[in-house]
């Protein structure tokens, strides 16, 4: 289904459609607030584009350096080609331990490959910590965005959830008192794992090691009490030194949150005594990626969620209306690339206000990306009839002077005489929600006619 | 072809243009005082800041813990003892001005999952190891020294529930420097 169909469904409840709005105005609103603080943050956005383009100008090589490094400090190293790769690596993983129950902390890269039921099916119980995460998988949903996966759900809804399936009083919408309860059932999930899955924000090249960036603190409760932790990351996650961790950790939790930091930075580089480290390197259709001159940018990202808060479309359709794992802009110009017919309608959730690449700390141009898409998306045969037809028409039109001016004055003829029940009926999706504008009098080019005589000065 | 060829020979096949490295080094003006700074930071994120001395901590700590137990790192003596930790201490490395946050190398914690499990988070600091910002602090540390670090910057958080800032969703459901 197209988006513009799921997000005609999510607007039914204006009042909803207003709160979802807002709620994400509100967490933009608190980036730009300690945005504005930091001076140099052009320059900091300018650096971590770089760095990244860098990345990927030699990706193989510095994915065999942290190889190198990471091997030679006792970490295990893993490749996957694609999800079921990911995905039967980490399970062969946990069965040789004979792991049953494990904890997962977020990563967009377990949910791109649709980890959790790949494991459950084979009997390995899966336990979401992040609080937002572990929300939606009780509540047998999805999540809705990227950093703070719950959004789209209110606190009675919340409560309503966790009444059904962790005992908090019915009724009860007090986030404090739910995440009270939350925290002690998952405190005896945290003890009794076998193992602990966490993804990767940063991997550094220099040291084999990695970054894994929480508020909450469940990556590290899940991992320090585990005697196995697998940390499953995009292969674009990598930098080349740890210094350049001082750029993107500056500008990560500003853009997805209005913090200066995250509680909890964590720095792995070795497993504790006793333990094991993995880390399964996955590509998933990221090397192919990077051979498209006109996309490949987008594996700059580091997904912080920025474009998500600011977009007008994402805030008023909500997540789940994008059909794909990452919703919002930066979903909409990496998901045509992995199947560019299912997807074909992402591109066009858009206006093009180019908020997005304004607020990306990494520079993706993404709006330019999202017009490029339209391109391909047309150019493949995927867009919709009605487009199709109405563009064709519109080129017709316009590609002839005295159809143009036929058309044109039609056009005001009939805003200013035509029935206004015709005018703002059902069948005009301009007016369902807007005034038309006056029409002119007369056409420009009339006008001058008139009174410059078709001469030029 | 085993995937680890396949991945690394697709992205050499579909390498861009070489981009150079760009070199950091940020032109630092006027820092002010790094130490309020600092203070005012990590109330802002919901830690609390207490200046003292180094022979007043204990006291310091029975004042603003006064119904929970005080363990230090290094007397953590089996691991039974984690689930029940009330309040933790640790010596931080040093703090960062502009965010609050405090490096914890695994040398100063004895176990890793101490500073997360505990109900309470207090960290001894040195009030004039205090650097300005992520940039400098990188040039203090050499990351892959230790087997795992962390910079702790407030007690455990979380907004997901409807946004509301609820502090100790799995962490430390409060963090005290003491700054000495």
């Amino acid at each position: 289904m197209p988006h513009s169909f799921k997000a005609a469904r999510f607007n039914e409840d204006v009042a909803r459609t207003e709160w979802h709005d807002q709620a994400l105005w509100f967490v933009r609103a608190k980036r730009d607030k300690v945005v504005y603080k930091v001076e140099e943050w052009e320059q900091l956005r300018a650096w971590a584009s770089q760095i990244k383009e860098h990345t990927l100008s030699k990706l193989d090589d510095y994915l065999e350096e942290f190889e190198a490094k990471a091997t030679e400090n006792g970490v295990r190293v893993h490749w996957a080609k694609d999800a079921d790769a990911h995905n039967q690596i980490v399970y062969d993983i946990l069965a040789s331990h004979n792991v049953s129950r494990i904890v997962k902390s977020k990563s967009m890269l377990t949910e791109e490959c649709h980890l959790n039921p790949f494991l459950e099916a084979r009997g390995i119980d899966v336990v979401d910590t992040d609080l937002g995460e572990r929300i939606v998988q009780l509540a047998e949903d999805s999540p809705s965005h990227i950093v703070m996966p719950a959004i789209h759900l209110k606190k009675e809804e919340v409560g309503t959830v966790f009444h059904n399936t962790i005992g908090t009083e019915a009724g009860a919408t007090d986030p404090q008192y739910l995440t009270e309860v939350a925290r002690q059932h998952l405190r005896q999930q945290f003890l009794q794992a076998d193992a602990a899955i966490t993804g990767v924000n940063f991997a550094i090249a220099e040291t084999g090691g990695f970054v894994v960036c929480t508020n909450e603190g469940n990556a590290d409760m899940g991992v320090h009490l585990a005697p196995l932790h697998i940390a499953c990351m995009g292969i674009e996650k990598m930098i080349p030194k740890a210094e350049h961790l001082g750029v993107f950790l500056r500008l990560l939790a500003r853009s997805a949150t209005g913090q200066y930091i995250t509680s909890y930075t964590s720095h792995f580089h070795r497993p504790k005594e006793g333990a094991e480290l993995h880390v399964v390197l996955v590509d998933n259709g990221r090397s192919a990626h990077l051979g498209r001159e006109d996309f490949r940018s987008s594996l700059k990202c580091i997904r912080c969620g920025a474009c998500l808060n600011t977009c007008p479309i994402y805030r008023r359709s909500g997540g789940h209306s994008y059909d794909y794992t990452i919703p919002g802009p930066i979903g909409a110009i990496l998901a045509p690339g992995r199947d560019l017919e299912k997807h074909c309608s992402l591109p066009f959730a858009s206006t093009l206000c180019g908020s997005c690449s304004d607020v990306c700390p990494v520079k993706i141009d993404i709006h330019t990306q999202l017009y490029k898409w339209r391109q391909q998306v047309v150019r493949s045969g995927h867009a919709s009839a009605t487009k199709r037809m109405t563009m064709r028409m519109a080129g017709n039109i316009f590609a002839n002077p005295k159809r143009f001016r036929r058309a044109g004055r039609w056009l005001r003829r009939s805003l200013r005489w035509g029935p206004s029940f015709l005018i703002n009926s059902r069948l005009n999706l301009w007016s369902r929600s807007r005034e038309l504008p006056e029409a002119p009098k007369e056409s420009f080019r009339d006008w001058y006619l008139k009174n410059r005589g078709g001469k030029h000065e | 072809m085993s995937d680890r060829n396949a991945i690394l020979e697709t992205l050499r096949k579909n390498r861009p243009a070489t981009i150079p490295l760009p070199e950091i080094n940020l032109a630092r003006s006027n820092q002010g005082d790094l130490l309020e700074k600092f203070k005012s930071v990590m109330a802002e994120v919901g830690g609390q800041a207490i200046e003292t001395e180094v022979h007043l901590v204990d006291a310091a700590l029975l004042k603003r813990y006064p119904e929970f137990k005080v363990v230090k790192s290094g007397e953590i003596l089996d691991r039974s003892m984690l689930p029940e930790l009330q309040v933790f201490v640790l010596y931080g490395k040093f703090g960062v001005a502009e965010n609050g946050a405090v490096w914890v190398p695994e040398d100063v914690i004895q176990e890793r999952v101490a500073p997360f499990i505990t109900q309470h988070l207090a960290i001894v600091l040195d009030k004039t190891r205090i650097v300005e910002d992520m940039h400098v602090a990188y040039e203090q540390i050499d990351v892959a020294a230790s087997g795992f670090g962390v910079f702790i910057a407030g007690p455990s958080k979380t907004a997901d529930i409807e946004q509301s800032l609820v502090l100790g969703a799995h962490g430390p459901r409060s963090l005290t420097v003491l700054l000495v």
